[in-house]
C-alpha cells in the first residue's frame, strides 16, 4: 500500500521530466527557427507571368491586341490611381489581367534588381528608376506624373498644427518616410528649403505607412504626397505647404527588360501616358511631370 | 543466454538503419539542401573583406545595442510575468484552463504584424487602454524604446510560458508536498523546491524567448515604428539596409545568423540533450 502510493506519482512524474522537456524544446525549436526565418524575410512580391502572358507576348508583337497577365511594380503612392488605371486597362483590353505590387520605390527597385518577375516598374522618383536602369533591368523610362508634399494631420488636428514650422516643435510626434524612399527624401528637401530641423518619431517604409500612422492618430503629423491626402479623404486633414518651400518628385515608368509579357506591358505604359491615363492621375491629385 | 539475443537485435537494427529507402533519401536530401542553401548563400555572398568596417559604423552598433537591450529587457519582463502565468496554467485546476492556455500561446503562431496591429489597438495613443495611459499619465508607447520591449515581449513571452509550464506540470509534486509537511512556507517551497526543479526549462525558455525577441520584426515595426537609436533594432536595420546597401544587409544578417547558431549550440550543450542529471 505504502509503496504503491510512494511510487506512482514518482514514476508518473519522473518520466515526463526526462522526456518531456526535450520534447517541448523540440516543439519550440521549429517555431523559433520558423520565426527567425519569417522575420528575416523581407517584402513579398506578387506572383506573375502566367503562361498565357508568355504566349501572347511572343505572338503579339505590338500590332496584335495585348493579352495575358502583367505584373506592375508601383510606388505605394500610386495605389489608388493605378488600381483604377488597371481596371480601366482591363476593360479596354478584355484579354488582360493586371496585377500590382505596391511598395516603397526603393524596395521595389531592390526586388526588381534581385530578379522579381515583373513587367512594369512605376517609381516615385527618378533615383530609384535609375537604380534599375543602371543594372540593365529597364530602359527608356518615361516621366508620367509628379507629386509634391503636404502635411497630413489626424482629423480635428489634435496637436493644432497650422504650418510647416510647427513640425519643428519637439513635443510634436511626426512620421516621415525613410530617407531612401522618395517620400522621405522629398520631405527632407522641403525641410531644407524651410531651414527647419524636424525630429521624427518614426521613419516608415512607405508613404502609406506614414498615412496610416496619421489616420490612427498615433502621430500628430506626417509628410505625405498631395495625392495621398486626397486619397485618404476624411480620414486625414491636409495642411498645404507653400509652393516656395515645397518640393516635388517626378514619377518615371518603364517596361522591364525581362518582362514576361512585354507586349501587354508596353500597352499598359502607353495607357498610363495616354489622355485617359493622365486624366485619372490628375483627378487623383497628381501633377503633370516636370 | 539473454545477452546474444540483445546484441543480434541491436546489430539488425543498425544494418536496417544503413539502408535508407530512396523514396525517403531523395526528398530528404532536397529538404536538407532547401534549408541549408540560403544560409550557405549568405556566407558565400558575404562581403568578408569589408565586414568589419560595415559592422563598425555607428548606426549599426546603435542598432545592435538597442537589439540586445530590448531583447534582454523583454526576456526579464517575460520571466517576471510569464513564470506566474505558467504556474497558474500548470497548477490551477478550473474548467476553461485549457482555453486560457491556448489563448495565451496565440502569439506563438500569430503573424507578428498582426500582433503589432493588435498592440496598436490596445496600447496605441488611441487604443483601448493606451488612450488612458496618454490622458492620465501622458504615456505613449508607440515609437518609444519601451514600445519595442512591449512588442517583443508580446511575441516572445509565450515561448517561456510554454517551456516553464511543461516543466511545472511534470515536476514532482511529491517533493513540494514533502516540504510542506516538514513545515516549509509556500514561498520557501517555490524558491527551494519548485524553482530548482524547473531551472533547466526556465533557462531554455529564457534563451528561446530572448532569441525570438532579438529576431522580432513585424510587431516591432508596426507598433514601435522605425527610428535609428530609438526603435530601429538590428532586424529593422537589415530591412532598411537592403534597400540601398545590400552588403550592409548581408553583414548584419551574418551577425544575426551567428547569434542564432550560438543560441542553438547553447541549448544543445546545456539543455536540449536529455542529460542524466535531469
Amino acid at each position: 500500500m505504502f509503496r504503491d502510493q510512494g511510487r506512482q506519482p514518482h514514476q508518473l512524474l519522473y518520466r515526463p521530466v526526462r522526456t518531456g522537456r526535450p520534447l517541448l524544446a523540440r516543439a519550440c525549436m521549429p517555431v523559433l527557427l520558423g520565426a527567425i526565418i519569417l522575420t528575416t524575410a523581407t517584402g513579398c512580391s506578387s506572383s506573375s507571368g502566367t503562361k498565357a502572358g508568355n504566349a501572347s507576348a511572343r505572338t503579339g508583337s505590338g500590332s496584335a491586341a495585348p493579352g495575358g497577365t502583367i505584373t506592375i511594380f508601383a510606388a505605394a503612392s500610386l495605389k489608388e490611381s493605378f488600381t483604377t488605371l488597371g481596371q480601366d486597362f482591363e476593360r479596354a483590353y478584355p484579354r488582360t489581367t493586371v496585377k500590382f505590387n505596391f511598395g516603397a520605390s526603393s524596395a521595389l527597385a531592390t526586388q526588381i534588381n534581385a530578379g522579381a518577375p515583373a513587367d512594369v516598374f512605376a517609381s516615385a522618383a527618378v533615383k530609384n528608376m535609375t537604380q534599375v536602369t543602371d543594372k540593365g533591368a529597364a530602359a527608356n523610362p518615361s516621366a508620367f506624373a509628379s507629386n509634391s508634399m503636404e502635411i497630413a494631420v489626424p482629423p480635428g488636428n489634435p496637436a493644432g498644427v497650422t504650418s510647416l514650422a510647427d513640425l519643428g516643435r519637439s513635443s510634436l510626434k511626426v512620421a516621415l518616410c525613410q530617407a531612401q524612399v522618395p517620400c522621405g527624401s522629398t520631405a527632407l528637401t522641403v525641410f531644407k528649403n524651410a531651414e527647419l530641423t524636424v525630429k521624427p518619431v518614426t521613419l516608415e517604409q512607405d508613404v502609406k505607412s506614414v498615412l496610416t500612422k496619421v489616420e490612427l492618430n498615433e502621430v500628430d503629423a506626417g509628410i505625405v504626397y498631395v495625392s495621398d491626402v486626397q486619397a485618404a479623404g476624411a480620414k486625414v486633414t491636409g495642411i498645404v505647404i507653400p509652393a516656395s518651400l515645397n518640393s516635388s518628385t517626378t514619377y518615371p515608368i518603364a517596361v522591364l527588360t525581362k518582362a514576361p509579357n512585354p507586349g501587354a506591358a508596353a500597352a499598359f505604359v502607353r495607357y498610363v501616358l495616354s489622355t485617359e491615363g493622365q486624366a485619372v492621375l490628375s483627378a487623383d491629385g497628381f501633377a503633370k511631370p516636370n | 543466454m539473454d545477452r546474444p539475443v540483445i546484441t543480434t537485435f541491436v546489430a539488425r537494427r543498425r544494418t536496417g538503419r544503413q539502408r535508407t529507402p530512396v523514396t525517403i533519401a531523395v526528398p530528404a536530401l532536397l529538404g536538407f539542401a532547401f534549408l541549408l542553401l540560403p544560409l550557405v548563400a549568405l556566407l558565400i555572398r558575404a562581403p568578408w573583406s569589408q565586414l568589419l568596417s560595415l559592422l563598425s559604423t555607428s548606426d549599426v552598433l546603435t542598432a545592435l545595442r538597442l537589439s540586445l537591450v530590448c531583447a534582454t529587457a523583454s526576456t526579464v519582463v517575460s520571466l517576471l510575468l510569464g513564470v506566474p502565468v505558467a504556474w497558474i496554467l500548470a497548477r490551477v485546476k478550473v474548467p476553461g484552463m485549457g482555453v486560457l492556455r491556448a489563448l495565451v500561446t496565440i502569439p506563438l503562431v500569430l503573424p507578428p504584424v498582426v500582433g503589432g496591429v493588435a498592440l496598436l489597438m490596445a496600447l496605441g495613443r488611441n487604443g483601448l487602454v493606451g488612450r488612458y495611459l496618454d490622458r492620465w499619465f501622458g504615456l505613449t508607447l508607440p515609437f518609444t524604446t519601451t514600445g519595442v520591449v512591449v512588442a517583443e515581449t508580446f511575441v516572445s513571452m509565450p515561448f517561456l510560458i510554454v517551456a516553464v509550464e511543461g516543466a511545472l506540470r511534470s515536476s514532482d509534486l511529491g517533493l513540494e508536498e514533502a516540504a510542506a509537511t516538514l513545515g516549509a512556507s509556500r514561498l520557501t517551497i517555490f524558491r527551494r523546491i519548485t524553482l530548482p526543479l524547473i531551472t533547466p526549462s526556465l533557462a531554455a525558455g529564457s534563451v528561446l524567448c530572448w532569441a525570438r525577441a532579438l529576431g522580432e520584426f513585424g510587431a516591432t515595426i508596426t507598433f514601435a515604428g522605425n527610428f535609428p537609436g530609438k526603435t530601429q533594432t538590428l532586424t529593422l536595420k537589415v530591412y532598411d539596409a537592403l534597400q540601398d546597401d545590400p552588403d550592409a544587409a548581408i553583414a548584419l544578417s551574418l551577425v544575426l545568423l551567428l547569434v542564432a547558431v550560438a543560441v542553438l549550440a547553447g541549448l544543445r550543450e546545456n539543455w536540449l540533450r536529455p542529460g542524466p542529471t535531469s
